[in-house]
């Protein structure tokens, strides 16, 4: 799955600490997520949406990462 | 941005102080388990009364340690979890696997000796703290 969270966090000049200090999980998570390797929950993909602002679509989509 | 001050996140406070309380309870556990085991022998000479208790309060600090390691388990994030649970699955099945094999090495007489059950948990714990690595790099 792809995701923006590292635009939008670079956008707000906050840090990956920053981020999952807010998201309430760990920098390692914030890390996974933002490379794609993992996929948040919904209640977390949720928490992140409210964070920015944002719908859940503008944030994350299915669409594969190209390798 | 105070609010997303890394170093007041309530995530990581959380985590720490469950990392503490379940270190704490896995080295009273190991203490309980010492006495024991070593103390019928050397302290009070197979007393049964002591012997009985020793093991009573062992199998009681065993089990508030299972309850700490659960807490800690439900502190965790969900990519953390997802490795840790992931480990002991792992764990789980090899220590079964390997270990009814092992038990069955002798009953066909590949073995002389007898299977330990520390021989198990040794690969266990190997096993679980391969695969807790493994599961990092997977995510890094």
């Amino acid at each position: 799955m792809k995701n923006r969270l590292k635009v939008l966090r670079a956008e707000r000049d906050w840090t990956q600490a920053q981020l999952a200090s807010a998201l309430g999980v760990s920098r390692q998570t914030i890390n996974a997520i933002e490379k794609g390797k993992f996929d948040p929950s919904l209640p977390l993909a949720f928490k992140a949406a409210r964070l920015f602002n944002l719908a859940i679509e503008e944030i994350f989509n299915d669409e594969v990462e190209a390798l | 941005m105070t609010k997303l001050d890394c170093e007041n996140s309530s995530y990581q406070t959380k985590n720490n102080a469950n990392t503490i309380i379940l270190r704490n309870w896995t080295f009273a556990w190991v203490i309980t388990m010492a006495i024991a085991a070593f103390s019928p022998k050397f302290i009070w000479d197979f007393n049964t009364a002591l012997t009985i208790a020793a093991v009573l309060i062992n199998l009681a600090v065993g089990f508030k340690m299972l309850v700490a390691n659960r807490d800690y388990l439900r502190g965790l994030d969900e990519m953390q979890r997802t490795i840790l649970l992931e480990a002991m699955a792992l764990a789980l099945g090899v220590g079964l696997v390997v270990g009814l094999s092992y038990e069955l090495l002798e009953d066909i007489k590949l073995i002389t000796y007898q299977p330990e059950i520390p021989h198990i948990v040794f690969l266990m714990v190997i096993t679980y703290g391969l695969a807790v690595v493994s599961g990092h790099r997977k995510y890094q």
